[in-house]
């Protein structure tokens, strides 16, 4: 709190992005951990929030006769343009939030002032949610080629690394030690993921430190014991994923890459991925490219161009389907490094992964991979992310470039993933928001000590209370095309610009309508009818039985009391049928026929969705859909009448 | 048939078909007098092509007399009957297709070549397949009514008072290029149509092609008015569009061309609506491509699609070079103008460029795309080419003889309609929900008009 030092600016304007002569005038407050941003106009209370920790930088801009601008970039890509009256005010808002979005320590971060309405047990329940090791088992390990390996406990071998890791059979300790002093980092060959079919593996590791001529006799052996770790293949592949200049210039830094003549039956390959600078540059660029007001095609193909984004993206997917390419076609085992291999090496095995594997495509399945693959082997988050003030020269958005690549994918296969991009862009927001305790810190050793599992939340598990918002409805897990491996098309014009993430906030560009919401509406629905089909299937069931039971009653009691009998035996009678209509009435208005195509349809989802879309009631309502967000508002030139005959006629 | 004498080696046998994508097929290569067929006759899963030869853009040949045939076919017997000679004939199809042809034989390889490039492209429209074609399943009579400007004119009601249908154009002698039945103002008669159409170009006076239920407002077009060089008035021309506003304060037209372009117009007999003769219009100028040059960006863009190197920064210059995209948001933009004008605004538009059969039939169509709902069924949106294009006289046999592949810069050729269908699509990536028919129909569209675009046309001119 002793960082603000204005909690409240009245008669604030903020200006919206693509229109500057809309703006909305407001209150804007300063707390803790958020601004808020209050509009007084107009009875609505329109409030825009922003968390501090999303903050990645305020500017202050030269004060004109309208007030002082302040401009905020935020790293989920929001950009808000106040203008304040007073200098003097903007200055102290542009300094206190300076130091709010810049955290000096850990325990500043969000994450440990965060505090749902969620008690301590099942807080601590949300983070055993995940559980690697149950990842590994299902892969089918330990089994007799494969062994978890205790030599990084106390994280003694390598202080990046996770203190679970698995290792060839053949692998002794000396010989992974051994291994592991000739890698940068101490960052050794592990087992990243298993081909239960053929026995091929994708294993990671750091450069070997190699430099002109260095040799590690144990290194050699761990090779050696990764490719005896595959019976049927008498190779492996050695992927670099820098380009070869790059790992030359280690060379001379007493770094480099593996000798083909050293070490038996590899075969080395460079993958040209760049390194975090250049990623770093091409995404600001291709962000002012975004922030352009209203490019012409021209300006946007050139920008986007030079920014060289997507052909970064592309080189990331390129490596990735070589390895899954070679795993699963050629069974044949890989160990991709980088320079560390925390960069590179997590998006392009990662990236393998999905596509090497279903389950990875799967909601809980890609929560994993992410745990596994970026979180557990130490990917730098908080210095790549910038969780806290440092180097700016550490961050890098290569978590970004993974979850675009996993966008492209889903763009290509858009049956194959069981979650939505709504999934890739919250788990983004996050990653910077650092509002839960999953991403902080820059490896297991760090999370532990500060002792992240017993003072934050979880993110996986409140994306997993919350699925229903991330679920795909066009996911078809039995489609020929979605299972195995996915084989993507790498031409240029399949990668394409992911608008709805750098452009998230700039509503205007975005499709007007959503085919997914309309789907998972219609599938809600469906699922609603169908739990009232059942409940009054039951109903109908359970009064047959009273009335027999009734019949056999009165036949048995008639002479006692028939009175009593008759007058319960009415009542029954009575409430049931209103209870039928209370049922209908309550559900969706367009229920009588819905009801009646649920009859036909079977419970698969996406015929559900397609005999819907034959429906041609249902199509207009889509249509009146649409028209009342266009832009042009034809939505009033819609005529009920003409509309009808339209469909009629259809 | 008279074709026959274009057909010199009807059937060749052992031909090899290449096409990206699939692996290479060997069979029997026939060629009759519509149709280029390939069988590879195996029992199972057998693999047959049969391609329209008005389909064709453009064709590659290449003979040499060499020894053996580096293929994927490598068994004696038949590297045996092919060394000697052969051929590669490499097609390219309008609809963007690419085959490879490796025919053993030269001389056959030559015949089968030269019969493509006669029939790929008789002049005589009444020889194209169209009038060959004769679906057993389908009558002729009953499939040519899907929109006329009587039916249009009848199903609308609220038009009846201010307008009226007129049969001015009889015999085609007003406007070879409108149908017999036009909508025009109910105050004006026949004479003054008549009149006015000399005044501009083609004929193509102004006529309604959509009404706006919601205000009553409706959008007119019409080739430029003859203006020419030194300002020439036409009475009667005022007169019609006097009416088309009657009662309204203000119309608006909008002009396809820059005005400098319109500027221009004027030296060659063309022109525009001067401010002070039109006293209640507003001119409105949105330059749009057209012609050759839009001929040249879709050669560009289907190059830049065929780029085989992979390479990211270049498909993009590339694409951006090609400037396609630009035409589309032109298009739209001036679309959503158009509409703008008539649903916001609440004022007619009258929309023209210089011959009125390209651009202009462009965004009318696509603004009651924007507009109205019943144009976005299928049915309505049939009904919406059959008038705004076939009807209208849009010249798809000189607009799409050819495609992106042909070698023959022909001075007509433009690939306006494909343009429309690009819009449509970029309109359903935008609302997936407000079209009642899908990405199949364009793609169908697209293909059709491209193999036999003179079909639709034709008919009506009979």
């Amino acid at each position: 709190m002793e960082h603000i030092r204005l909690p409240k600016v009245e008669n604030v304007r903020l200006l919206d992005r693509v229109s500057p002569r809309r703006r909305r005038v407001g209150t804007l407050y300063l707390t803790a951990t958020h601004s808020i941003f209050v509009e007084n106009e107009s009875g609505m209370r329109n409030e825009t929030w922003v968390l501090h920790s999303l903050v990645c930088n305020v500017e202050k801009q030269a004060a004109s006769a309208s007030g002082c601008p302040l401009l905020i970039h935020c790293k989920n890509f929001q950009v808000l343009q106040f203008v304040i009256s007073r200098e003097r005010e903007c200055h102290d808002v542009h300094l206190s939030l300076q130091r709010l979005s810049q955290p000096e320590r850990y325990e500043e971060l969000y994450c440990f002032s965060y505090k749902p309405n969620i008690d301590e047990e099942e807080r601590r329940q949300e983070w055993d949610f995940l559980d690697l090791k149950a990842d590994y088992s299902r892969m089918g390990l330990p089994n007799s080629l494969w062994k978890l390996s205790p030599v990084n406990q106390h994280y003694k071998v390598s202080d990046t690394y996770p203190a679970d890791l698995f290792v060839p059979e053949s692998a002794t300790p000396p010989v992974i030690v051994g291994s592991s002093k000739f890698r940068s980092r101490g960052r050794f060959p592990a087992l990243s993921y298993y081909s239960k079919e053929n026995h091929a593996a994708i294993c990671r590791s750091s450069q070997p430190l190699s430099g002109f001529s260095a040799r590690c006799l144990e290194d050699e052996q761990m090779l050696e014991a990764i490719l005896r770790s595959n019976p049927r293949s008498d190779f492996m592949y050695v992927v670099d994923t820098r380009p070869k200049l790059n790992a030359i210039a280690n060379r001379a830094a007493g770094k480099g890459y593996e000798n083909e003549d050293n070490y038996s039956n590899i075969k080395f390959q460079f993958i040209g991925i760049e390194n975090i600078h250049v990623m770093r540059n091409s995404q600001q660029k291709m962000l002012e490219v975004c922030e352009l007001r209203s490019p012409s095609i021209s300006d946007f193909l050139e920008g986007l161009e030079s920014s060289g984004w997507l052909k970064h993206i592309k080189a990331v997917l390129d490596a990735g389907i070589f390895i899954a390419k070679a795993v699963a076609e050629e069974g044949v085992s890989v160990l991709v490094h980088c320079s560390d291999g925390w960069d590179r090496t997590a998006q392009v095995c990662s990236v393998a992964s999905v596509l090497l594997d279903p389950y990875y495509r799967s909601l809980k399945g890609f929560m994993v991979l992410i745990e596994k693959d970026w979180v557990s082997f130490g990917h730098k988050f908080s210095h790549r992310c910038n969780h806290l003030v440092g180097d700016p020269k550490e961050v890098s958005p290569v978590i970004d470039q993974f979850l675009e690549c996993v966008w492209q994918l889903m763009e290509q296969f858009p049956c194959a993933f069981e979650f939505s991009e709504r999934l890739l862009i919250t788990i983004h927001s996050h990653i910077y928001s650092c509002q839960f305790g999953n991403f902080i810190g820059n490896n297991q050793r760090e999370r532990i000590e500060l002792g992240l599992r017993e003072r934050t939340h979880s993110l996986w598990s409140y994306i997993w209370t919350n699925r229903a918002d991330y679920i795909n409805p066009l996911y078809r897990p039995n489609h020929s095309q979605t299972q195995g491996l996915l084989r993507p098309s790498t031409a240029p014009y399949c990668f394409k610009f992911w608008s709805g993430l750098y452009n998230r906030f700039d509503r205007g560009m975005h499709p007007r309508q959503s085919v997914e919401d309309y789907l998972r509406a219609i599938q809600e629905e469906t699922q609603q009818l169908e739990e009232q089909l059942t409940s009054h299937k039951e109903k109908i069931t359970q009064i047959e039985q009273e009335q027999e039971w009734n019949v056999t009653s009165k036949e048995t009691t008639f002479d006692k009391s028939p009175t009593v009998w008759a007058l319960g035996n009415d009542l029954g009678l009575a409430n049931t049928p209103q209870d039928y209509t209370g049922g209908f009435i309550t559900s969706s208005p367009c229920q009588p026929k819905a009801d009646s195509s649920l009859i036909l349809l079977p419970k698969d989802l996406n015929q559900t969705s397609d005999s819907n879309f034959s429906n041609s009631s249902d199509q207009e309502s889509g249509i009146a859909d649409v028209s009342c967000r266009s832009p042009l508002s034809e939505d009033s030139t819609r005529d009920a009448d003409s509309d009808e005959a339209a469909y009629s006629a259809a | 048939m008279e074709f026959a004498e274009h057909i010199k080696t009807a059937n060749v046998e052992d031909v090899v078909l290449r096409q990206p994508l699939h692996p290479p097929s060997r069979g029997t290569l026939c060629i009759t007098g519509h149709h280029l067929l390939f069988s590879d006759r195996e029992e199972s899963s057998s693999r047959q092509v049969l391609l329209l030869l008005r389909n064709i853009d453009a064709i590659e040949k290449s003979v040499e007399n060499l020894l053996g045939y580096p293929g994927f076919f490598s068994n004696a017997g038949h590297s045996e009957r092919m060394s000697g000679s052969s051929g590669t004939i490499t097609i390219k199809c309008k609809d963007l297709r690419v085959l490879q042809l490796d025919i053993p034989g030269m001389e056959q390889c030559l015949n089968i070549a030269h019969s493509i490039e006669t029939l790929s492209c008789l002049d005589s429209v009444s020889d194209t397949y169209p009038f060959f074609y004769r679906p057993t399943d389908l009558s002729l009579e009953d499939q040519w009514d899907l929109s006329s400007p009587e039916k249009h004119y009848s199903q609308m009601k609220e038009l009846h008072e201010r307008w009226r249908l007129s049969s001015v154009n009889r015999d085609y002698l007003v406007c070879a290029s409108y149908p017999p039945a036009v909508i025009v103002p109910h105050s004006i008669d026949d004479d003054t149509l008549k009149k006015a159409a000399k005044f501009r170009q083609g004929g193509r006076f102004p006529i309604l092609c959509y009404y706006h239920r919601k205000n009553g407002m409706v959008i007119v077009r019409s080739s430029q008015p003859l203006t020419g060089a030194n300002r020439k008035r036409c009475k009667e021309d005022e007169l019609l569009l006097q009416a088309v506003i009657d009662g309204s304060d203000k119309g608006y037209i909008i002009d396809t061309r820059s005005s400098q372009q319109a500027q221009q117009a004027r030296m060659t007999g063309g022109g525009f609506e001067s401010k002070s003769c039109y006293s209640r219009w507003k001119r409105l100028h949105r330059q749009m491509e057209r012609g050759k040059s839009l001929q040249e960006s879709l050669i560009k863009l289907v190059e830049a699609c065929g780029d085989e190197s992979h390479n990211m920064d270049r498909w993009l210059s590339k694409l951006e070079n090609s400037k396609w995209l630009s035409h589309v948001q032109t298009a739209l933009s001036t679309a959503g103008l158009l509409a703008e004008c008539v649903e916001r605004d609440g004022h007619s538009v009258l929309v023209h460029g210089s011959e009125g059969t390209d651009c202009s039939l462009l965004i009318s169509t696509l603004a009651q795309l924007i507009m109205d709902p019943h144009c976005r069924t299928m049915e309505g949106f049939l009904a919406l080419l059959e008038r705004e294009w076939v009807q209208a006289g849009h010249p798809f046999q000189h607009r799409c003889a050819h495609s992106a592949y042909s070698h023959a810069r022909l001075q007509q050729e433009s690939p306006v309609f494909l343009l429309l269908l690009d819009c449509v699509w970029q309109l359903w990536r935008q609302f997936p929900l407000a079209l009642g028919f899908s990405e199949a129909l364009l793609l169908r569209l697209a293909s059709q008009t491209r193999r036999r675009p003179n079909t639709l046309k034709r008919f009506r001119r009979k």
